[in-house]
């Protein structure tokens, strides 16, 4: 397998999962989440080097979907003590990230740990870091676990898709109607969590808080249905990152901000076409 | 070495200043993460500045990420004027798209010859250490015109916090005056960068406004608040710093805000939580001695002969009022101090092993209660049949005195009216 399709490869999965959790988060008004997980985990992540001394993937990431868990269950404990919702998220996420700063600063004598690189991890180096057991090479670890976590995802959804779209849309009837509103939301927000810390791992930060909501907006634009929206969000995440991908090889730019800015082409034109076929439908 | 600390303070503090007055805005206009949107939309315009003029003057890269951070809000303003996604979304999308582009120019400002990221790789995490005197006098100056500017626009940007649409109304460019309040927000966030960084710029601007709402319910008195605890959180985050030499005053200084924060969330004296903790305790004190008290009367009215006031044990009290058997040997307790129940020997047949009455003191105590529980039942039976019936705040009725008659009359015509009045009794 060649590295750009490693490369394009890692980056449609991790749009295909984003997309997938990402449209739930459109529709529940949270798409700011994924920002937030995704700078409050720090402290898992400086926690589980120095605890270990290692810098292994499982207790990083481990340590990092604890703190995903934490800044979900804070913001929503924050809003039942009367803070409104993107405060609590404002003051929760910077709060811990201050926390993780601090941590690493205070022992960074003892462990190497490269902040940018936690941060703003390069998906460009995807296709090199092999899964290796024994000897054999598995090939590209990302590969396997961004490709777990988009089939986890999917699972999900697909089993609890009617729980998960009376929430989103009217959780007041979800509640009369026996369903355990508080029990799907974090199930929703385990899966941001998951998401969001593994694809961080794989290919960094950016992508990953892009590609939760760029697709499932753009998709929402598209459709009144949520089973399109769904298809549509994962099929835009793929085509942002193959063109994302063409943008970076042309432009030598880095891989992780091109997709990023791909996706927002694909939005921008989704948006003006709309806009103009509306204008053109009053006129 | 000291000299320098007193610099680095004098600016934070200011810099905590300026945004957590602009930051009450903000929150107020449930965008309290507006300051990390801006901060990161600010990237690619500070790079696309450094790459025109190839140095690290603060002009030029304030221009810059000004020009970024207002096409990030206009392009916010389109997306929620022009499709339904909501604030949250427009909000994620131009911090995503602007921040990649931000990256794709660094990864280009990389390559440039004698370009390298020194300096802006500050930008994330910010370098308070290293704010020079000149720096200080330029965030004086900054924070000095936007804390101006707060006071100048002060009803303008009341009424954008609190009722944009009133405002359109009254004929006031709401438009206008919310770019040039996020236009204040990127300035803040542009000259706060070198100290403290991107992420830790957005908390400056969150958490001392939401401190501040803790302690107050005016905007007059916030503002000035908010603007304190910022710069508490500022010279407490810089003396913090000074402990150890590895340790970085930015996160510091947040982490010091997220203790104001913590603090207020506790112990602030109406909306804190220790406040609501002693209001609801109180307040189910206050419920459960009247259930006991009235649980008591109605067991004594049920007694035939008046004279002969019926006693119950503490079980068959906790039955009858759902309140745990250990609250109400408390209660009772309490009530006996007061001299308004009286422990007698337990009849035979009766379970457990004390029982309790009511006084005459406690039947002139609990005859109002029962009262006004009843008319209260009443009230409801003939809802429809009566108006001008109300409760105060302290559940008590209010009706007109031809109304309370007809209730009277109702509670007699039900059987319903206490037939143990004051000074009956034992």
């Amino acid at each position: 397998m060649t590295a750009s399709l490693v490369i394009v490869a890692v980056g449609a999965l991790v749009a295909g999962s984003a997309g997938l959790v990402g449209s739930f988060l459109v529709l529940r008004r949270m798409t700011m989440l994924g920002d937030a997980i995704s700078h409050a985990v720090l402290p898992g992540i400086a926690l589980g080097f120095l605890f270990t001394g290692s810098r292994a993937a499982p207790i990083m990431v481990l340590g990092a979907a604890l703190f995903g868990l934490l800044t979900t269950w804070l913001v929503q404990a924050l809003q039942r003590a009367g803070v409104q919702e993107d405060a609590g998220m404002g003051v929760t996420f910077t709060a811990l990230f201050a926390l993780g700063v601090v941590l690493i600063s205070a022992f960074a004598g003892r462990v190497h740990l490269d902040l940018e690189h936690v941060l703003y991890g390069e998906i460009a180096f995807a296709p090199w870091d092999l899964w290796l057991v024994g000897d054999v090479s598995l090939g590209p670890r990302a590969l396997w676990t961004m490709g777990a976590i988009f089939v986890l995802d999917l699972v999900a959804v697909l089993l609890f898709f009617k729980e998960l779209k009376i929430c989103a849309f009217d959780p007041e009837t979800a509640s009369a109607q026996g369903i355990n509103v508080t029990a799907f939301h974090y199930l929703l927000m385990t899966l941001v969590s998951i998401t969001t810390v593994g694809a961080f791992d794989a290919v960094g930060a950016i992508l990953v808080v892009a590609m939760l909501v760029l697709p499932g907006a753009t998709a929402y634009l598209l459709t009144d249905r949520l089973s399109v929206m769904l298809a549509l969000a994962v099929g835009i995440g793929v085509l942002a990152s193959v063109l994302g991908y063409l943008l970076a090889r042309a432009t030598d730019t880095p891989v992780a901000g091109a997709m990023a800015v791909a996706g927002g082409a694909v939005f921008a034109v989704t948006f003006v076409i709309r806009l103009l076929r509306q204008r053109r439908r009053r006129a | 070495m000291f000299a320098n600390a007193l610099w680095v303070m004098s600016g934070t503090a200011l810099l905590g200043l300026a945004s957590g007055v602009l930051g009450v805005f903000a929150l107020l206009r449930r965008r309290a993460l507006m300051g990390d949107v801006l901060a990161h939309a600010a990237l690619p315009g500070i790079v696309l500045a450094y790459m025109v003029t190839s140095a690290k003057a603060a002009g030029p890269l304030l221009v810059g990420a000004a020009a970024t951070g207002v096409l990030g809000v206009l392009a916010m303003l389109a997306i929620t004027r022009h499709s339904r996604l909501k604030e949250d979304s427009a909000m994620s999308l131009v911090l995503t798209v602007f921040f990649g582009l931000g990256i794709m120019l660094l990864g280009v400002v990389q390559r440039m010859p004698g370009g390298n990221q020194s300096g802006l790789d500050k930008y994330l995490f910010g370098q308070a250490a290293a704010i020079v005197p000149s720096d200080v006098r330029l965030i004086t100056l900054i924070a000095a015109l936007l804390c101006l500017m707060a006071l100048l626009f002060y009803k303008e940007f009341k009424l954008l916090a609190f009722d944009p649409g009133f405002g359109a109304g009254l004929g006031f460019p709401m438009t206008a005056l919310d770019l040039l309040l996020n236009l204040g927000i990127v300035v803040a966030v542009v000259i706060g960068l070198e100290a403290v960084g991107v992420v830790l710029m957005a908390a400056l601007l969150t958490t001392p406004a939401v401190t501040a709402r803790y302690w107050t319910n005016r905007l007059s008195v916030m503002l000035p608040l908010a603007g304190l605890f910022g710069a508490l959180s500022g010279v407490a985050g810089t003396l913090a710093s000074q402990v150890g030499p590895r340790m970085p005053t930015g996160p510091l200084i947040v982490l010091a805000a997220s203790l104001f924060f913590f603090v207020s969330l506790l112990a602030a004296p109406q909306r804190g939580l220790l406040a609501r903790l002693v209001r609801f305790l109180r307040t189910r004190a206050r419920t459960r001695r009247s259930r006991l008290l009235e649980a008591l009367y109605d067991l004594a009215e049920e007694a035939a002969c008046p004279q002969t006031l019926a006693a119950a044990s503490p079980e068959a009290l906790s039955r009858r009022t759902g309140v745990p058997v250990g609250a109400v040997r408390r209660h009772l307790a309490r009530l006996s101090r007061e001299g308004l129940v009286d422990r007698v020997p337990a009849p035979a047949g009766l379970a457990g092993a004390d029982a309790w009455k009511l006084t005459a003191a406690g039947v002139a105590e609990a005859y109002p209660l029962v009262r006004e529980e009843r008319l209260h039942l009443v009230c409801r039976m003939h809802e429809a049949d009566l108006d001008g019936v109300q409760w105060d705040a302290g559940g008590r009725l209010v009706a007109a005195p031809e109304t309370l008659r007809q209730l009277e009359a109702l509670l007699v015509q039900h059987g319903m009216q206490p037939r143990l009045h004051p000074g009956d009794g034992a």
